[in-house]
């Protein structure tokens, strides 16, 4: 059985690397594809609170987000330990929440606007009372669709 | 045999294999969506709008939670375990009881003359409440909504609500409207 006989020489022929591209555009489609690009730097701490009666969000583009929370380490010096409001990057308060609703809507399509949705990102230990205040801000802004981000309940 | 050179190994097909797994990965990874609980505002009240007329006692569902995430549901305690059964049994309201919510009768597509519940949901919390205690009561809520309209949609249909067409589903909505008012907060017992 020669075939299987061990070659004698000890150079090996060198590696075709023809299709190295190959696989890294793949890997940079897959990465590509596959990551949601982060729209925000997170000011604040939110661990979604959890639901069962779940709707998922289909248009990234429909939606604008309202971030509640406490800061994070960093900003704590500066903002407190409070629960804060974060619209975009920016820290703010109830009073802005008006003026950047409709600045959203502004940026939107003319026959996307009635199907604006708001999705409130709020950590499940703020008090009500904040919350309460956006709302009745969002009702002023005429932004009426509203969506309580929550992460699926685990039944166990 | 003689000294013989490893054949090169054929790399054309190379670009193939990685096309196959891009396209599967393509296929197959799913972008995680974001999800949460739907809820409609009310529009905002015009100051000059007369106050809507006052609903009967029997007919108002009453959910206040208070700064310590406590339940105080129609003036008696309840966990919120119980809710979603109460909820339900608040707008079907199977025995006709008298101090369960009213019916009126009213046409409806595919049903005919159907008694429809005039309940409505009234829920109120503390500005201390926690946020999480405050959507789990509305999970809850929809729950019971939507365990309804699917008994509903199977007796009628044998199929689940979210199955039936735009017609079908209108027809259980006028059945069953999620009627959940939102009281204005007290401040009571604020956390310092």
């Amino acid at each position: 059985m020669a075939r299987f006989r061990k070659k004698k020489s000890g150079n090996q022929p060198a590696i075709n690397t023809a299709s190295l591209p190959d696989i890294v555009f793949m890997l940079l489609f897959f990465f590509m594809v596959s990551t949601t690009m982060k729209e925000v730097t997170m000011k604040v701490n939110i661990q979604a609170p959890e639901a069962t009666e779940l709707a998922k969000l289909e248009k990234k583009s429909l939606v604008t987000y309202i971030y509640v929370g406490v800061p994070t380490k960093q900003y704590q010096k500066m903002y407190g330990t409070e629960p804060r409001i974060q619209l975009n990057d920016v820290f703010a308060t109830v009073g802005d929440i008006q003026s950047y609703i409709a600045q959203e809507r502004e940026a939107m399509k003319e026959n996307d606007r009635p199907k604006m949705t708001t999705s409130i990102k709020a950590d499940y230990d703020t008090p009500m009372g904040i919350i309460t205040d956006i709302k009745q801000a969002l009702r002023k802004a005429q932004a009426l669709k509203l969506n309580y981000s929550a992460r699926q309940k685990v039944e166990r | 045999m003689g000294k013989r050179d490893v054949p090169e190994v054929n790399a054309g097909s190379m670009a193939d294999i990685a096309f196959l797994l891009l396209i599967f990965f393509l296929v197959t990874t799913t972008m995680d969506t974001d999800s949460g609980l739907m809820t409609q505002l009310p529009p905002p009240v015009p100051i000059d709008q007369e106050p809507p007329p006052p609903i009967k006692d029997r007919n108002v569902f009453t959910i206040l939670i208070n700064s310590k995430n406590q339940l105080l549901v129609k003036g008696k305690p309840m966990r919120v375990e119980e809710l979603k059964d109460a909820a339900k049994e608040f707008v079907m309201n199977p025995n006709r009881e008298e101090k369960m919510p009213e019916f009126k009768q009213e046409e409806v597509d595919f049903f005919g003359l159907y008694e429809v519940s005039k309940g409505v949901i009234s829920l109120q919390n503390d500005n201390g409440t926690q946020y999480a205690r405050y959507l789990l009561v509305q999970n809850e809520l929809q729950r019971a909504y939507s365990e309804l309209r699917n008994e509903l949609a199977r007796r009628k249909w044998n199929k689940d609500y979210e199955q039936l067409n735009d017609d079908q589903q209108k027809a259980i909505r006028t059945i069953y409207p999620q009627r959940i008012s939102e009281a204005e907060p007290k401040n009571i017992g604020k956390k310092l």
